[in-house]
């Protein structure tokens, strides 16, 4: 279980996260929504640990993960994708999925035998590849890849992880529309699991209504609303601060 | 077998293989082929050259550190030895003495400098680094009694390294093998089971994560790499591997000075071998370091016979004197990055590409 007290971050005197307190189940997809700049992002640094925040706390289970370094939260499954895609461009597909298997697999500190005999790890690699159907682009540099397969390979990347807490930042945006079902049927199969923690960060309403267990807003940082989808999207909190202005889709 | 030796990483051109193999006979047979003492020296030198570029490249091609401190570890090691040899005993003893104390020296330095890079952005990573090498450098020069100060050091090396020493009486095909050639042979094997060692860790699951590094530090901390572990690894690993090319350098020399291993000009030669041969492929370390070593020389030579043949021209002699030898190197270099962004065997990599597109 997933958890934030009061998690607070400000840059200069700009308050992005304003004590957020929030919990998150097992087997539950929790849909985080809000208006541009509402800190959706944001929190997400502050969970998964690329930024540090001012005040409040994040807990995974009973631990106190606050100040941990982010490499150490992923170890302990809090996976994250990222929102503006963020690759190793000059390294192959196969390659960019295999390093995140080896992290997972605790190998990346083998400095003498040679990482192509490592063949379970590049066979775990394809096999995430297969899921996000971008194999035959495997030994193509990441940086080659159109828009759309950058998206797949960065959720390739998260899958690879096994994480017990998937963090999606806007999985969808900018892909193509026959490219979209691919990651919503993933997100499916992920929450289909049963026992898996989802986030999603996701502007499409439709997207959001149909997947989401809850809704959380978002609004300047503050936490406004969070519920069941259909009473939230009702509440007239998300109406005005987020439907009425019209950004419904990207 | 070759597969194994090579860690899987072939040549993938058969230029660049030609190329290696060339120097690697070349460098093997150099005593028998290249039989003065001066030549010697030079394919001495090239093969601690390579050695040493390869553990630059280790840091600069595939892990994307820039630091300016690699040749204080070169100079710890040749120092190391030199110490050693001159105070304590000239004997194998002495070697492993001084070399144990120089690798843990710099093993220890590494680790120092790689804890900074904790937080700080390249940019003053590479400043750090300039500063402690040039602190370090200052320091050998003021501990005179202990160094020699810029005079440096003379000193006997153990027996069977000496000139006068025969393995035996008698010739191997018409070579003598003396000190000298003991000393070289010891220089080429170690140097190559070094440049082997290297040659696995890039291509092993650690060196992958190094390139990970370069490519994307944020990216390779969300997936769970503790990248200050390993860029500093690496730096220790890249230290240690220049102390021992210092440490033969020493042997070789018979003499050690701040010239021969601490002087910024030779960090700047280390860059440009690794720039000109191709950052992050490790092969180009030995192109690199081969062709500028060779350059180095027949440049000289052949501008000093310019230069008299021009002798009677205004400013041309002057321009073509041998001293100006760095000022061509430098154009040479300009040329070679413009023409060759990715290194010389980058260019053959990606010209045997599409060779087999075609
Ligand atoms: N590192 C930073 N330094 C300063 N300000 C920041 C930083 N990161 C985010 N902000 C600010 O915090 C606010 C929240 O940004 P955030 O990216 O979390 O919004 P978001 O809800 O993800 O928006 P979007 O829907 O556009 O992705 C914005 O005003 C942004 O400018
Ligand atoms: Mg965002």
């Amino acid at each position: 279980m997933l958890r934030t007290e009061g998690l607070t971050i400000s840059f200069g005197g700009h308050v992005a996260v304003d004590a957020v307190s929030c919990e998150f189940q097992p087997g539950s997809l929790t849909s985080i929504v809000g208006p541009n700049g509402a800190g959706k992002t944001t929190y997400f640094n502050l969970i998964s640990g690329q930024l540090r925040a001012t005040a409040g706390r994040v807990l995974l289970g009973d631990e106190d993960i606050t100040g941990l370094p982010a490499p150490y939260r992923t170890r302990r499954g809090l996976g994250r994708a990222f929102q503006l895609t963020n690759l190793f461009p000059n390294l192959s597909v196969l390659e960019n999925v295999r390093l995140a298997v080896q992290a997972r697999m605790g190998k990346g500190m083998n400095l003498l035998s040679m990482a192509i005999s490592h063949r379970e790890l590049s066979d775990a690699a394809w096999s995430y590849l297969e899921r996000v159907a971008l194999t035959q682009m495997a030994q193509s540099p990441a940086a080659s890849l159109p828009h759309g397969d950058q998206r797949k390979l960065e959720v390739a990347i998260l899958l690879a992880l096994e994480p017990q807490i998937f963090m999606f930042d806007e999985p969808t945006a900018g892909m193509s529309v026959d490219e979209v079902p691919v990651i919503l049927d993933l997100i499916r199969s992920i929450k289909a699991q049963g026992d898996k923690t989802v986030l999603l960060v996701e502007h499409k309403m439709d997207v959001v209504r149909s997947l989401s267990d809850r809704i959380v807003v978002l609004h300047n940082g503050k936490l406004v609303a969070d519920g069941e989808p259909a009473e939230v999207i009702a509440s007239p909190i998300v109406q005005q601060a987020y439907l009425g202005m019209g950004s419904g889709d990207e | 077998m070759l597969h194994a030796i090579l860690s899987g990483d072939v040549p993938r051109s058969k230029v660049l293989a030609a190329a290696l193999a060339l120097i690697f006979f070349a460098l093997l047979l150099a005593p028998f082929v290249f039989p003065t003492v001066n030549a010697l020296n030079v394919a001495g030198k090239i093969c601690i050259f390579i050695l040493l570029a390869a553990s630059y490249d280790l840091l600069l091609g595939y892990t994307g550190i820039v630091s300016f401190a690699h040749t204080m570890f070169f100079g710890i090691g040749a120092y190391g030895v030199a110490i050693v040899m001159g105070r304590v005993a000239p004997d194998w003893g002495g070697v492993l003495l001084g070399g144990g104390i120089a690798i843990a020296l710099s093993v220890a330095l590494a680790a120092l400098i790689g804890l900074f890079s904790l937080r700080v952005r390249a940019i003053f990573f590479a400043m750090i680094t300039l500063a402690v090498a040039s602190a370090f450098a200052i320091l050998a020069s003021q501990l005179s009694t202990l160094t020699g100060g810029e005079d440096g050091l003379n000193y006997r090396v153990p027996e069977m390294l000496r000139p006068a020493f025969r393995l035996f009486d008698g010739e191997i095909l018409g070579i003598v093998i003396n000190g000298r050639v003991m000393a070289y042979y010891l220089t080429f094997a170690v140097s190559l089971l070094l440049f082997l060692l290297l040659l696995r860790v890039v291509n092993s699951p650690f060196g992958r994560v190094l390139q990970a590094i370069r490519e994307n530090e944020f990216r390779a901390e969300a997936i769970g790499y503790r990248t200050v572990h390993y860029r500093t690894l690496a730096n220790c690993l890249a230290a240690a591997v220049a102390t021992v090319a210092g440490m033969l350098l020493a042997l070789v020399l018979r003499y050690t000075n701040p010239d021969t291993t601490l002087s910024f000009t030779i960090m700047m030669d280390i860059l440009l071998m690794v720039v000109i041969g191709g950052m992050g492929t490790l092969y180009g370390s030995v192109l690199g370091a081969t062709l500028f070593l060779l350059a180095q020389l027949y440049l000289k030579d052949v501008m000093g016979a310019a230069s008299a043949a021009t002798s009677g021209v205004p400013l041309l002699p002057s321009l073509l004197h041998p001293d100006r030898w760095l000022l061509w190197f430098g154009l040479l270099f300009i040329a070679s990055v413009y023409f060759f962004p990715t290194g010389i065997v980058g260019r053959l990599r990606s010209l045997a590409q599409r060779h087999r597109l075609l």
